[in-house]
């Protein structure tokens, strides 16, 4: 029997937790993801959700405590945005290096400086090399079935798990959401099984110094140094790909739900100008592909859900049709180009593929993108594209770049 | 003394061959520590020399469970096993955090003044070897003024040490206590009561160390005995709020005389640059310190 | 996991040893337990509580605190190389 009810993004993403029943919750406020750690907070004192709340001092500490309750055993979880994101960097990378499946959710929102508390996804891409991985939603539902997936995703490979969405865009905004059912849910998630727990019946000493070589152990058994242990996260990861694709088909099957797995696309079929984008940025991408369609010109999104891992092999897949690429992102490597851009494009390297792909930085700090400026971008794309005169280009949307519009 | 040599639990859990230095004051510290913990412990250490101690993959000495973290967030990650064993109901493992000087009164500072003020259940252990030893002897705000380090090499320490006891005696914690690997039984009395009490319990260790203070390694435990006998170590306890005078320094306290400060300095290479200036506003400052702590023994 | 010479042999980093004369040290005098500084103050660990006092050889790095507080001063700490006479 379906439970559905108007959340915004925090709200759903706080159900999604509590369904999940993790046993350490550790979180900082941080505008826009505040509501979803004051919810939590409401949750445990009143009751509601049985777990240990530890009310930290700095998002660093933050995933700090995940990272420690998850190596004594406990299910974890965090959540933060922007430069709370930045301030737990190197924890980002102690807790993929340590393989811990914590689960946390990332309301997506630009860095300063200069200040912006609203949307952007600089704060979450520029962590794709930390080894977490990092799945973008679409919408409210997508964001408490993600949360679901994420703990099965990550508890089966050992590998964290950013679960991100849109600040303000996603998290202040109300959509129906039909909540799955805590029994169901618990089906779905075995208990979390630690590989090395931290314990006085084992004693041992963990995440210590390794040498540049490997060195055997009191036994005389060669273990592994650094190189084979970052070989091992990187190899998890390519294997997580039919993990992830797994998780996603059976939850559809479980809850008659599908978001699609590593992408999803929109009219693809017989999509010559494809866009491409994560998050709520594909979702307006699928409402100008409409528009652009009804004008005959053949729009489509492959929608990437999945960053971390790249999904390369499904990209070349999708995209074998298009003529042209137009990434959408929000966010942009300094000194080159958008980073979904480019992983796009080296996807594509190793096919026979080769078309222009434009990209196209959009909605920095908030800055708002509309459905029609998305396919104006388009529109102009494919009259180029048509007088062949279309080529890899950077096009900063809706900004005053102090340049002509046309080009 | 003699006879208190004995209670001490004889088990050890640092087993031989360590990296630590010859002389480490860290390590035998950590031996005693360890003795009065016992096996039903968890600790959680940063980057340090306690780190190095506790050996290079996949082999260590320690012979309890230990859980590696980053430079800033020892106090954080003391947090998480607490709170991890607490969603587990195995609240009766001891929970560590072991950290020094460098780790708990710069970087580390905020994590624990966090943990501390939630009163999280777990003892947060300082060894203060009054530099960033591990990297070579750095200057941290525990060295003390007029001291070289590979930071301060030519100019001296200009800052007095802060008063980090001061600072975690801010936070009303349940028990806080000052040690020294030079009077083991005292350190481990203390451990012993440590281990009983619930809630944030903050030590202190002393901890000479010969490369870092520039001192011949036979020297350490007479180092750090000086360090009490001049007044620049107290060892005292504080529970409840109720401040009290332990060991040597009790005995200095109710009839003893403090020997000048001159004598634990010179003892020491780092000190040879201080000046006479320095020497003096440094004196004036434990005897002002100690006549502080006369006062709050007795009321 | 836990083992002993994790540095490997330690007692390679000595350049002085201890040499315990027994007709000093208080056990083997008193033939009985008693004083153990040695012990207490090894940062090693490597000093038993037996009688004789016995020093574990492989792993003593040689820091001469033993020596140092010896109350009968039954310890002299002597080059390596050299013979304990």
């Amino acid at each position: 029997m379906a439970d559905v009810r108007i959340l915004t993004g925090n709200e759903a993403a706080a159900l999604g937790v509590k369904l999940c029943r993790p046993g350490v919750v550790a979180a900082y406020p941080i505008t826009p993801q505040s509501q979803l750690a004051e919810i939590l907070s409401r949750y445990v004192e009143g009751g509601e959700m049985r777990a240990e709340y530890v009310r930290v001092e700095g998002e660093h500490s933050a995933l700090t405590v995940c990272i420690s309750a998850s190596t004594v055993g406990a299910r974890t979880f965090t959540a933060t945005s922007s430069n709370g994101l930045l301030y737990m960097h190197e924890q980002l990378h102690w807790t993929a290096g340590s393989r811990l499946p914590v689960v946390m959710c990332v309301v997506n929102r630009g860095i300063g400086a200069p200040w912006s508390i609203f949307n952007d996804q600089q704060d979450s891409l520029a962590q794709r090399d930390t080894g977490w991985i990092q799945i973008y939603c679409r919408n409210n539902q997508e964001i408490i079935d993600t949360i679901i997936q994420a703990y099965r995703i990550a508890e089966s490979v050992y590998i964290p798990v950013m679960v991100c969405y849109d600040g303000f865009v996603l998290s202040h905004t109300m959509m129906p959401v039909d909540i799955p059912d805590g029994d169901m849910v618990r089906g779905f998630l075995p208990p979390y099984k630690p590989h090395t727990i931290l314990s006085p019946e084992a004693p041992r000493t963990i995440n210590s110094v390794l040498f540049p070589w490997r060195r055997a152990n009191p036994e005389g058994v060669l273990c592994d140094g650094y190189m084979e242990m970052r070989f091992k996260l990187e190899a998890a990861m390519r294997e997580a790909r039919s993990g992830i694709q797994k998780a996603s088909d059976d939850f559809a099957r479980v809850f008659d739900r599908d978001h699609g797995g590593l992408v999803w696309t929109y009219r693809s079929e017989g999509a010559e100008l494809l866009f491409s984008g994560m998050g709520s940025i594909a979702n307006e991408a699928t409402v100008a592909s409409d528009l652009l369609r009804e004008e005959g010109i053949p729009a489509g999104v492959l929608g990437v859900r999945v960053y971390r891992p790249f999904p390369r092999e499904r990209v070349i897949e999708e995209a074998r049709g298009a003529k042209a690429l137009m990434v959408l992102q929000k966010g942009v490597s300094y000194g080159y180009e958008g980073c979904l851009t480019s992983d796009l494009k080296a996807a594509l390297y190793e096919s026979t593929l080769r078309i222009p792909v434009v990209d196209v930085v959009a909605g920095l700090g908030g800055r708002d993108v509309k459905a029609r400026e998305i396919a104006e971008a388009g529109r102009e794309a494919w009259k180029s594209l048509q007088a062949g005169k279309l080529t890899n280009r950077s096009l900063w949307l809706n900004c005053d770049t102090g340049e002509d519009h046309a080009e | 003394m003699q006879n208190n040599i004995f209670k001490i639990n004889e088990t050890e859990y640092i087993l031989p061959g360590s990296r630590a230095c010859q002389g480490c004051g860290l390590t035998l510290a950590y031996r005693h520590m360890l003795k009065a913990l016992r096996e039903n412990t968890v600790l959680t250490i940063p980057a340090s020399c306690l780190c190095v101690l506790h050996g290079i993959y996949p082999i260590t000495p320690v012979t309890v469970p230990c859980l590696n973290t980053t430079f800033a967030s020892t106090a954080a990650s003391a947090a998480g096993i607490a709170a991890g064993l607490a969603a587990m109901n195995k609240t009766d493992i001891t929970v560590v955090a072991m950290a020094g000087d460098g780790s708990t009164y710069d970087m580390g500072i905020q994590a624990l003044s966090g943990a501390a003020e939630r009163n999280t259940d777990f003892i947060y252990v300082c060894y203060d070897n009054e530099g960033y030893m591990n990297t070579g002897t750095q200057r941290s705000s525990a060295t003390p003024m007029g001291a070289l380090t590979t930071t301060t090499p030519i100019l001296t320490k200009e800052h007095s040490k802060k008063d980090f006891i001061r600072i975690m005696e801010a936070h009303e914690l349940p028990y806080l206590a000052t040690t020294s690997p030079s009077y083991p039984i005292d350190l481990y009395d203390k451990f012993v009561k440590a281990k009983r009490i619930k809630g944030t319990r903050y030590m202190h260790i002393y901890s000479p160390c010969p490369p870092g203070w520039m001192f011949p390694t036979k020297d350490t435990i007479r180092v750090g005995q000086l360090a009490v006998e001049t007044g620049i170590v107290v060892l005292f306890e504080i529970e409840d709020g109720k401040f009290r005078f332990t060991g040597r320094s009790k005995t200095l306290a109710e009839r003893g005389k403090k020997q000048p400060l001159v004598n634990y300095v010179s003892r020491q290479g780092r000190f040879r640059k201080m000046s006479i200036e320095q020497l003096n506003r440094l004196q004036a400052w434990v005897d002002a310190r100690w006549n502080d702590y006369l006062r709050r023994a007795e009321g | 996991m836990p083992a002993r010479g994790e540095a490997g042999r330690t007692g390679d980093w000595r350049d002085l040893k201890p040499v315990i004369d027994h007709k000093k040290c208080i056990p083997s005098v008193k033939n009985r337990s008693a004083c153990y500084l040695c012990w207490l103050y090894c940062p090693e660990g490597v000093v038993k509580m037996s009688i004789p006092v016995e020093i574990d050889m492989d792993y003593c790095k040689g820091c001469g605190i033993c020596a140092e507080e010896c109350p009968p001063n039954a310890i002299r700490m002597v080059r390596e190389g050299e013979s304990d006479g």
